[in-house]
């Protein structure tokens, strides 16, 4: 369980979706028009040394290149590399194994394939983050299909996939279960569109399946038993991950699967799993270091076996297991079986688990490794107060609201945020929702946690001032840049005037990923942050009073960004239409909330935006114009 | 006080009115959260289900929803939804009302919310304080028996138990009474 984990999205503990992606540079298409195709290399191989018998000189240096530029493995070294001159470039792009596409239409399918055409590996990002909160409407795109259909031919050998916030079909899995034959990882982290019969073709044909992770994606249950297709005998599988998949589960199937798995170390069960039915499965894999629990309960009443199930023996013979997740109907009653694992375990996830506050403390009072936990705010600010007490070592929380309302009594508030500032001095990550804040405590927490990179609260009522002074959250969140030095995400809330803003744009020199919601007094507020974060990547925005001014002031930094996202703030049509006339490489956007209608000539509800070296797609749904 | 119910329930049963039996002649309303000009743009998310015994001053109203915010993703919600009905279900905010019986010393207590229906209700009545209710029926009250159990609604009138549907009934009442002897005859022949 290394430290290196936690920043590979992809080898995330539980949702991937929801970590912070930015610590992977940003992919640039070079911005520089592209070079010719690289010359005919059919004969290279990797190991070019024993193939060519009489190197010319620049051969032999070339043949020198792409040894050492195997070394690089990093993406940003790997870009560096490709722009010091054309044979670096064509080297570089032979030997590069692991291509990342930060959003699927800045490039097309077949530029990628042939620049590089030696690709094991390949990251996809499709959909803006906001489109989660239904902020987009359906049938945006970000298809699977064309990505597929041209690898399919391209890269034959090709492995491992994740994908984020892609719509798949079932077609593309069969496609992609029939074209790679070699494959081994499937990572679909916010997917949707595809049905069980797409992943009965993945488990039936990729027989070297090593990785099925459908973390937070929706599959839809068309009657096919999926985990009954995969093949007889010994399987290659070290991690399957369901634990978000709403299908019921063929459970002998499944323990089957398990017991002929000898590698399997990641296990995430969905919730239609009983804790009877996990520690059946539980009792077979005692090697397991990554575990989802299901449900950690049952619905039927009793089952007289059930008692006489030790549970906790079952748990504490899973030695290796570090990461806890699942508990989708908890139980309590059956929680004191996993007190004797709490002192392994690396990181907890009780999101999903509605338990009370002597409960949570009962069990976490014995977690004093944890660097990772995911709490739902039942556990309210006395829990936290119990978790700054023994976790000491915390890297990453994160408190999701129970009752994810405005307006109502919440249990966790400044008190909270005080205590684990306090108690946890090392964090690097947090997220917290909660009723109400106070500056007092978001300064604390800038004070007590300098090593913070990613900090996003979200205060649940709009315009919500600090609680006891009635001021504005700008002072806190003021205090967030200046003093965590190592800052690169923030989400801000409550309420905010554009001072806010300037604190942004002064201090927050290596912000990369911006949230901001019903924010802000006028156009000068966005313009602090363009003019002032030249690290900016993706920037996403709702209901804030920004205006074609400030969108303006922006345009010597779009082509520098992944992407920007405005919705309902106060941008016009024309606004829009000259940053798509000043800038001709960037892909501008408009989409509308009404479904039928020609757009309303004015107003703008959403704006998307970012840099494309393919031009405007050919798969736009009417709701999208392009500019 | 008894004189006062009396007269209530004399003045009561000669007053005309409107409407269904059951229902006030004032009418129900419901405060509106205040609307911010965005509310209007926004359609609403899932509303949350507070109540669904439709009871105004059950529950304070929250503001219209506005999408996607507070920004949780809709498994989550819908996971967690889930878990707060379940909960609900079990500890469902719960309806004391005081109950009194004509002639007996002192007054009982009872939990509405434990109760499916008017027939569980009566079983624990009867069994509280030993005695028999007699059949209900639309026409003449409760007939067979001296006793006639009654309700104080959130108006303040005193009804007979049983016309309106349980639903309607447990959000409205405020307290219970039996009633006896003439009193209850007196209600039952009027009706």
């Amino acid at each position: 369980m290394s430290e290196n984990d936690r920043h590979h999205p992809q080898q995330n503990h539980f949702c991937p979706a929801e970590t912070m992606s930015e610590d992977e540079d940003p992919c640039r298409p070079s911005p520089p028009p592209p070079p010719p195709p690289p010359e005919p290399v059919s004969k290279k191989t990797r190991n070019c040394a024993a193939v060519h018998p009489s190197p010319h000189s620049d051969r032999v240096l070339e043949i020198v290149l792409e040894h050492v530029l195997q070394f690089l493995t990093v993406r940003r070294d790997r870009n560096a590399a490709s722009l010091v001159c054309k044979s670096w470039y064509r080297t570089e792009a032979l030997t590069r194994s692991d291509v990342f596409i930060g959003n699927c239409y800045s490039v097309s399918p077949a530029r990628v394939t042939t620049r590089f055409p030696r690709v094991r590996s390949v990251v996809i990002k499709g959909r803006p983050r906001f489109a989660d909160f239904n902020l987009m409407p359906q049938n945006w795109g970000a298809h699977f299909g064309p990505w597929v259909a041209t690898m399919g031919k391209a890269y034959p050998l090709l492995e491992r996939v994740y994908l984020k916030r892609m719509s798949l079909t079932d077609r593309d899995l069969c496609l992609l279960a029939d074209s790679f034959t070699k494959f081994k990882d499937l990572v679909l982290v916010c997917c949707e569109g595809f049905g069980t019969s797409g992943l009965a073709a993945v488990a039936s044909k990729c027989r070297q399946l090593r990785v099925l992770d459908l973390s937070d994606t929706e599959v839809l249950y068309d009657g096919v038993d999926w985990i009954s297709c995969f093949p007889e005998g010994e399987t290659c599988l070290e991690s399957l991950i369901f634990d978000c998949v709403e299908c019921p589960i063929n459970f002998e199937a499944l323990e089957s699967l398990v017991v002929r798995s000898p590698a399997l170390k990641k296990l995430r069960l969905n919730r239609e799993v009983s804790i009877g039915q996990l520690y059946r499965l539980v009792v077979r894999a005692p090697s397991l270091t990554h575990l989802g629990t299901g449900a950690f309960g049952h619905p039927e009443p009793q089952d007289p076996n059930d008692q006489e199930m030790d549970y906790g023996s079952a748990f504490s013979a899973c030695k290796s297991l570090v990461c806890l997740s699942g508990f989708r109907e908890v139980m309590p009653e059956y929680l004191p079986a996993i007190h004797s694992i709490c002192t392994n375990l690396m990181s907890l996830n009780l999101s999903y688990a509605n338990i009370g506050v002597e409960q949570f403390k009962l069990l976490i009072q014995h977690c004093c490794r944890l660097q990772v936990l995911w709490v739902l705010d039942s556990v309210c600010d006395e829990g936290l107060q119990a978790v700054a007490a023994t976790c000491r070592d915390l890297r990453e929380l994160r408190v999701f609201p129970l009752n994810a309302q405005e307006d109502v009594e919440g249990p966790v508030s400044e008190v909270g945020l005080q205590a684990i500032s306090e108690g946890c001095p090392k964090l690097e990550s947090i997220l917290y929702f909660c009723q109400r804040m106070t500056n007092a405590a978001v300064v604390a927490m800038s004070n007590n946690c300098p090593d913070l990179v990613v900090f996003r609260l979200c205060i649940m009522g709009r315009h919500q001032p600090d609680h006891i002074t009635g001021a504005p959250m700008d002072e806190g969140f003021g205090a967030i840049v200046m003093n965590c030095k190592k800052l690169t995400r923030l989400a801000i809330s409550g309420l905010l005037t554009d001072r806010a803003f300037a604190y942004i744009g002064r201090y927050g020199k290596l912000v990369r990923t911006l949230s901001v919601a019903f924010a802000g007094d006028s156009d000068t507020g966005l313009k602090y942050v363009l003019e002032g974060c030249p690290k900016l990547q993706k920037l996403e925005i709702r209901d804030s009073p920004f205006g074609d001014a400030a969108l303006l002031s922006g345009l010597h930094h779009y082509y520098n960004m992944r992407f920007l996202w405005m919705s309902t703030c106060q941008l016009s049509q024309r606004g829009c239409e000259e940053v798509a006339r000043a800038l001709p490489r960037l892909a501008v956007e408009l989409l509308s909330y009404e479904e039928n209608e020609e757009m309303d000539n004015e107003t703008v509800d959403v704006l998307y935006m970012y840099r494309s070296l393919q031009g405007p797609r050919d798969d736009a749904p009417q709701f999208v114009r392009i500019l | 006080m008894d004189m006062l119910c009396h007269r209530n329930i004399d003045l009561e049963a000669t007053e005309l009115r409107l409407g269904l039996p059951g229902t006030s002649e004032r009418p129900i309303t419901t405060p509106r959260g205040n609307k911010r000009p965005l509310d209007d743009f926004m359609e609403g998310s899932s509303t949350e289900d507070g109540d669904h015994l439709e009871c105004p001053s059950a529950a304070p109203p929250s503001k219209a929803q506005i999408v996607g915010w507070p920004p949780i993703r809709s498994y989550r919600k819908n996971s967690l939804q889930q878990k707060k009905l379940g909960n609900q279900a079990e500890t469902t905010t719960r309806v004391y009302v005081k109950v009194s019986m004509d002639g007996a010393p002192y007054l009982r207590k009872m939990d509405l919310s434990i109760y499916k229906g008017y027939r569980q209700l009566l079983i624990a009545l009867e069994d509280m304080f030993k005695f028999t209710i007699g059949e209900y029926s639309e026409r003449e009250g409760y007939k067979g028996s001296e006793y006639a159990p009654t309700y104080e609604d959130k108006d303040g009138d005193w009804m007979l138990v049983g016309d309106v549907p349980w639903e309607m009934f447990a959000c409205s009442c405020k307290r219970l009474r039996i009633m006896k002897g003439s009193e209850a005859r007196g209600l039952t022949c009027c009706l």
